[in-house]
């Protein structure tokens, strides 16, 4: 299980019902029913995903996040979540605002493009990260918006979104030992808790 | 093995099969207010019945369907039954694994009891006597014949088109009686362009002068003309103008364009339309596809739940799963998609995919690979359930 997934899933009530965008292989959801008995849906476009979803037994929808969530009714999920999607999002800011409307609660995790591999990277071999989490060349890379966690900060407070919680998570020792003291620096994954 | 099943090839065949069937004696109410005092329905089925009897999946037909949806009935058949690409050992629909019981609906030709048939009342032919029947009507008899194999539960009950209605009102209806529902390519209900198809292959049908009424039986006739424009006219619109376009393009099947020559010109579409309508109008009953186009009109799901699709799915108690098919344009990905949202709003487990197809509504019945692994991976988790309970 990432270790995003593993935080999410602390700030997620039990018996709640979520809507999980950009679900991937429904690892999440299937956890989140077996350990919550939470009930939900994943949207997802790739293919492979939607069947391993299936295979699982987990409840997917194909549906693209760029077309919005106008099908579904203000408030009627408790909690909307989107791991490792936004940074795909042809507009992510209009996605979380949606986000917002649907569910009482939104959490969102993204890469942190501040951390200190990336700006390293950047700063030296002068040529845009690629790194394990992020292994696409720019031209080929369905990651469009990158964004630091310092940005996302900025995104919330000029759209007055309420952050209940947040914080970055690391897989590797650096991180792992400075994160708290510099989020932005030593993050690897930013994960983010809103409320209207 | 059930009665009349041999054992299944190694081609993914459920092999030689014969159908079978039961005369029900206690009347139907129907909801038209008419009773059937008795009716028989004939109906194949493909694999075995666990001990459990918790592998039981139920096939509901199309408009022109029937019960013979896999295997041959002969060696010599040119042709499977009409859902052999996703029934059978391997398959979607896993005759290795489910103990599949495929009908032949109320008010069909095909030998269930329809308007071919004698009316015992008068002992001449139903014709448009026969009653009227809804998608409710089907879905009730389709459950005494459920009771008649011994099944009080199905795994699941499947249908494409019309069948999916039927699926999906099984849901609504008998909500204890059913764990999953498939509902492919299907709607809530048609779009008055759907109606108006419909209604035009009707008048073809009515308006043969062979017609009679609808007593043609009793003249000797057969509005045969009539019924191959209703078909014409329906398989136009089961495909997809990029289908047609590929299978025929402007393709000549006889004449020339050649100046000078006056000589009538066949396209090749025109000679394809004109051989589906004429093997259909040989082997259906007007009269049953009058009845049948009804049913599909008159269908609307939340009708009795205050138009509220909602509140209507609020009644399930099974996980559905529904595709649809992106060039289908009688049963149009929307119209899933519509079932998915009122199903999520419902809290009800669905899922949905949307699948690539250049071949319109008929994709349903065509081989299609992301088909066959989206709808197998879903029978795979169903399949599973029932070996859980045979642990038990």
């Amino acid at each position: 299980m990432r270790i995003d997934l593993d935080v999410i899933q602390d700030w997620i009530a039990p018996g709640t019902r979520v809507l999980d965008l950009g679900c991937g292989d429904g690892a999440l959801l299937e956890q989140l029913a077996r350990n919550k008995q939470v009930s939900g849906y994943g949207l997802e476009i790739d293919h492979g995903q939607i069947e391993r979803c299936l295979a699982r037994g987990v409840s997917v929808v194909e549906q693209n996040l760029d077309q919005g969530l106008g099908n579904f009714a203000d408030g009627s999920f408790d909690t909307v979540v989107m791991t490792q999607a936004l940074q795909t999002l042809r507009q992510p800011h209009l996605v979380v605002r949606e986000m917002l409307r649907v569910g009482r609660e939104c959490i969102i995790t993204f890469p942190n493009f501040g951390q200190w591999k990336a700006r390293w990277h950047l700063a030296f071999s002068g040529r845009m990260p690629v790194s394990d989490l992020l292994p696409f060349e720019w031209y080929d890379t369905p990651n469009i918006h990158f964004c630091t966690f310092r940005d996302f900060d900025l995104l919330c407070r000029e759209n007055d979104w309420t952050i209940l919680q947040r914080q970055v998570v690391s897989e590797t020792l650096p991180g792992r030992a400075f994160k708290d003291f510099l989020p932005n620096l030593f993050g690897e994954t930013a994960i983010y808790h809103l409320t209207r | 093995m059930p009665p009349g099943s041999e054992p299944a090839s190694a081609t993914g065949s459920v092999g030689i099969v014969v159908p079978q069937q039961h005369t029900f004696t206690e009347p139907l109410e129907l909801a038209c207010g008419r009773t059937l005092r008795d009716y028989t329905l004939v109906y194949e089925t493909y694999g075995e019945l666990n001990a459990e009897r918790s592998n039981a999946v139920l096939i509901c037909h199309a408009l022109s369907g029937h019960h013979h949806a896999a295997g041959r009935h002969s060696p010599d058949d040119k042709r499977p039954g009409w859902w052999d690409n996703y029934i059978g050992p391997g398959k979607p629909i896993d005759t290795d694994r489910f103990f599949v019981v495929s009908l032949n609906n109320l008010g069909g030709c095909h030998g269930s009891t329809g308007p071919a048939d004698t009316n015992p009342g008068t002992g001449k032919p139903w014709g448009p006597d026969f009653p009227m029947l809804r998608v409710r009507d089907w879905v009730h008899s389709q459950a005494r014949l459920a009771d008649a194999l011994g099944i009080e539960q199905w795994a699941a009950v499947i249908g494409g088109s019309l069948g999916g209605m039927q699926a999906m009102r099984w849901a609504l209806e008998y909500p204890q009686r059913l764990r999953h529902c498939v509902v492919i390519a299907s709607a809530m209900k048609l779009s008055a362009q759907n109606i108006a198809f419909n209604e035009t292959a009707r008048q073809a049908i009515t308006s043969d002068p062979d017609f009679c009424e609808g007593r043609y039986l009793e003249h000797g006739s057969l509005p045969r003309r009539g019924l191959a424009v209703a078909r014409m006219i329906g398989h136009i619109t089961y495909l997809s103008d990029d289908g047609l376009g590929r299978k025929f393009g402007r393709e000549l099947r006889s004449g020339t364009f050649e100046r000078g020559v006056e000589e009538q010109v066949e396209f090749q579409v025109q000679s394809y339309l004109r051989y589906q309508g004429d093997t259909f109008s040989g082997s259906f009953d007007p009269n049953t596809y009058i009845l049948m186009t009804r049913a599909l009109d008159y269908f609307d799901l939340a009708r009795e739940y205050g138009d509220d699709p909602v509140a209507a799915f609020r009644n399930a108690r099974c996980r559905f799963l529904l595709l649809s098919f992106t060039s289908d344009w009688r049963f149009a990905p929307e119209r899933s998609r519509e079932i998915a949202d009122a199903l999520m709003h419902a809290n009800i487990p669905v899922s949905y995919a949307e699948i690539e197809s250049a071949m319109g509504h008929d994709a349903f019945l065509l081989p299609n690979d992301r088909y066959r692994r989206v709808f197998g991976t879903y029978m795979d988790g169903v399949a599973a359930e029932c070996m859980g309970e045979a642990g038990h």
